[in-house]
């Protein structure tokens, strides 16, 4: 590591709308250093990373490179000075060919001159020779998977001789064995004496790459640490300002009748004789890998795809549930895994959002109350401590944990007795994360029997009084909460049979 | 695999080749129904029949590539029309070049209009032009006082245009729209501004983080159509020897779209070829020829030019699907 920084942020702050995201920032980068950004949603490291990049402007606050200070007013400056932001999911022209991709807004010829197509292939394959990846430069970029779509950008980065390439959250739709490839690169470029941003939210892999770590919170620096010198637990408490141990209180609840109780539910392909109940004031988890079924069997429950065989009962008595409004009815509730898809109204306002399941509340007598509508959205708004500008701006415009509350808020003006929760917590930051908890352990706390479907080991561990866990469609353990470890868990849920085609299909 | 196999598997899988068995399927068929279709003098008509549309068709392509659309490029071409067939009529002592570059600035400058409302408003183009398509129209009502533009004023060599050839028979305005394609080729695929514009369809989002300067560019584009399409206006003065403000450009851009959609060129934007533009409006064309050689009603041919759009589109659609579902398999299978 050189002594000099590469580059040296002093007191940079952004405003957005009067609202500031970002607050006095000092920060060194080191030439030949793989740094990694941490910090919840909104915690302001995308944002530090994208004024470095030249995304954004900061409202105070000067950047030098190599000891010269340099003004990065947009992404051009950024890649003439030798900076590149790599987005998640790179930002390319589907239409156009790799290689034309490589060179798109280079500004060394006119913008009247000729294409020079030969050069340009020619050069593209050199870079993608120096980085060890085949792929094909002269084939449209659409037919590239993610991870390869990201190398075109870090070919794309070499092109301009960058010193400084950011990634942002660049593991996130990445397989694992794309994984180790992005990162015998980005350890490959660091010993060539490029700097290296990593943005995660995977702690294990800033622990694998990383050599310096800065964490952000609440849009301030909080601190720079060596990577080797810190636990994960160490990073989690400075991001959140606490231990997560703290934030899981499981409040002790009642557990009474059984209020939910399903028999030798089966759908061929999917699933088959799954039984198992659920007691009011009971948080039963649902464990399992992606592709074991869980989310069939919950559908199956509520009606989306009922099973073909098999009984349910809801508080003792035999039902048929041959669609979601006869679930709804019995005082069922569904919230699905992916709210984006199947969840919100995205266009519509929070209010109508939160309402949708009650039309009969808000129109007593056949039209929409507007009174009844606003109180309920109120109650809901105060209940969760949904963030909002107001209850009548679009769900869609609400961060991932607030339109997550608001999908809650509209299943409990339903009353439900028997909640469903389908990875509640997917894609939202810890500390609203913590939130939730709370409140499922309320709502468990009320008499409410839960089926928590989480691929989160601790979350379960933490808050489920039974752990179920499934493996290939069928039940292979139920565990008490005392005798549930990760271990006890991970055993039971991987296949036995060795087929894992049918989870890396899902 | 030999170089030959190679060859005719990359010709399979490229729509232009689609559209050239289609054009010599319809030949072979119509030609078998009536033979008079297979002769010189149809191909004769067919040649005339195309400038018009393929000039146009330049314009309206490289608005569709950057994702947007121009409805109003009918009302463009009449308004250009009007303007040169007054200014033949008028003023008689102006050289007729100036009369027709005058036409052709005022399509530019009511195209610059489209992209700059566009641009400065962010409307979306489809709205806007068919907006300016009722504007226009009414401008060439209110400039030329509902009067047609009589056949004695048009100018003998303008009409010449349509009739002489330098060369093989050819007639000028067919060599001057191929010139055209020929310049709109090398523009889109060999000069960097060019490939801005595919970029630019292709992904307005991240156009500008590439630093592609979107608002000029998305104006020049919608100038470039407006002229294209004054140039078109003047062709049809030439062809048809007068100017109706009624009826002079009415359902152009119908015909154009559907011209180019044929020709493979993506509502989507970012994907289209001049080739595939060109043998789309060369398809239509022989469609327009043959439909009264076989004695199908004039009415039918509005029923036909929507329905071969929503073909297109569908067929387009089909070839996006299957080549990302084909695109999917091949990833799984690595």
């Amino acid at each position: 590591m050189a002594d000099a920084p590469l580059i040296a942020a002093r007191g940079i702050s952004k405003q957005f709308a009067g609202v500031e995201v970002l607050s006095d920032v000092d920060l060194d980068l080191m030439a030949g250093e793989i740094h990694a950004l941490l910090g919840e949603n909104g915690a302001g490291k995308s944002t530090f990373a994208k004024i470095l990049a030249g995304v954004h402007r900061p409202t105070r606050g000067t950047l030098a490179l190599n000891g010269q200070p340099v003004e990065v007013n947009n992404p051009t400056t950024a890649q003439r000075l030798g900076i590149t932001l790599i987005h998640q999911e790179p930002i390319s022209f589907p239409d156009m060919s790799v290689a034309e991709n490589l060179v798109l807004g280079r500004t060394d010829s006119a913008l009247l001159g000729r294409v020079p197509w030969a050069e340009m292939e020619q050069g593209a394959k050199d870079l993608m020779t120096q980085l060890g990846v085949r792929i094909d430069v002269t084939k449209p970029m659409r037919g590239l998977s993610i991870a390869d779509q990201q190398m075109v950008e870090i070919a794309r980065a070499l092109a301009s001789d960058s010193r400084l390439i950011i990634m942002d959250e660049p593991t996130a739709p990445l397989t694992p064995k794309e994984v180790d490839t992005l990162f015998k690169i980005a350890r490959r470029l660091r010993d060539e004496g490029r700097t290296i941003i990593f943005i995660s939210h995977r702690l294990e892999e800033v622990q694998a790459l990383c050599d310096r770590a800065t964490i952000f919170r609440d849009g301030a620096l909080v601190d720079t640490v060596d990577v080797v010198d810190v636990t994960d637990e160490d990073i989690i408490k400075l991001m959140i300002g606490r231990p997560l141990r703290e934030l899981i209180h499981k409040t002790g609840s009642e557990i009474g009748e059984v209020a939910l109780e399903v028999s030798g539910l089966s759908q061929p392909g999917m699933f088959k004789n799954i039984s198992f109940s659920v007691r009011k004031g009971e948080i039963v988890g649902l464990a399992g890998l992606v592709g074991a079924g869980r989310t069939d069997v919950a559908r199956a429950i509520f009606g989306v795809a009922p099973a073909q065989s098999g009984t349910i009962n809801v508080n003792g008595a035999p039902v048929t549930i041959a669609e979601p409004s006869d679930a709804i009815d019995l005082g069922l509730a569904f919230v699905p895994e992916d709210r984006a898809v199947a969840g919100i109204f995205k266009t519509l306002s929070v209010e109508h959002n939160i309402t949708a399941t009650v039309p009969g509340k808000i129109a007593p007598r056949g039209f929409i109350s507007r009174g009844i509508e606003k109180a309920l959205t109120a109650q809901s708004v105060k209940q969760l401590r949904i963030r909002l500008a107001s209850v009548r701006q679009p769900i869609g415009e609400l961060s991932g944990g607030n339109q997550q509350k608001a999908i809650l808020a509209r299943w409990l003006h339903t009353d439900p007795q028997i909640l469903i929760l389908d990875e509640p917590t997917r894609g939202i930051d810890i500390g609203v994360k913590a939130e939730f908890y709370d409140m499922i352990g309320k709502l468990a706390a009320d008499g409410r029997a839960i089926l928590l479907i989480s691929s989160e080991l601790p979350e379960l561990l933490a808050l489920c009084d039974r752990i179920l866990v499934m493996a290939e469609g069928e039940l292979t353990a139920d565990l008490l909460r005392a005798d549930a470890t990760q271990e006890t868990i991970m055993h039971a849920a991987v296949p036995k049979t060795g087929n894992h085609a049918q989870e890396s299909a899902a | 695999m030999s170089l030959i196999t190679k060859f005719l598997s990359t010709l399979l899988h490229r729509r232009e080749a689609g559209i050239a068995v289609m054009i010599v399927l319809l030949a072979l068929v119509v030609g078998a129904i009536q033979p008079r279709f297979l002769t010189l003098e149809t191909l004769r008509i067919i040649a005339l029949a195309i400038p018009l549309i393929l000039i146009a068709a330049m314009g309206q392509m490289m608005v569709l590539v950057a994702r947007h659309v121009d409805l109003s490029i009918g009302s463009i071409l009449a308004f250009s029309s009007i303007i040169a067939g007054i200014m033949f009529r008028d003023l008689p002592d102006v050289p007729i070049i100036i009369s027709i570059v005058a036409a052709i600035a005022c399509g530019g400058a009511l195209g610059f209009a489209n992209g700059v409302i566009v641009t400065l408003f962010r409307l979306p183009s489809i709205i806007v032009t068919l907006g300016t398509l009722s504007l226009y129209r009414g401008l060439v009502f209110l400039v030329s006082g509902a009067r047609q533009v009589d056949p004695q004023y048009i100018p003998r060599s303008l009409i010449e245009m349509s009739q002489t050839s330098p060369i093989f028979g050819i007639p000028w305005i067919v060599i001057l729209a191929f010139v055209i394609a020929l310049l709109t080729y090398f523009f889109l695929d060999h000069v960097r501004l060019g490939r801005q514009i595919y970029a630019l369809g292709s992904n307005p989002v991240a156009a500008p983080l590439r630093g592609i300067k979107v608002v000029p560019l998305t104006i020049l584009v919608f100038t470039m159509s407006g002229a294209l399409a004054g140039l078109t206006g003047i062709i049809y003065a030439s062809r048809f020897g007068y100017v109706n403000p009624g009826i002079t450009g009415v359902g152009f851009e119908f015909t154009v779209i559907a011209a180019v959609v044929i020709g493979g060129v993506s509502i989507n934007g970012g994907v289209g070829t001049v080739l595939g533009t060109v043998l789309g409006v060369i398809l239509l064309g022989m469609v327009n020829v043959a439909l009264p050689l076989l004695g199908v009603s004039a009415f039918w041919q509005d029923v036909i030019y929507g329905a071969v759009i929503v073909i297109a589109l569908l067929i387009d659609k089909s070839v996006r699907d299957r080549s990302a579902r084909a695109l999917a398999a091949a990833r799984s299978a690595a």
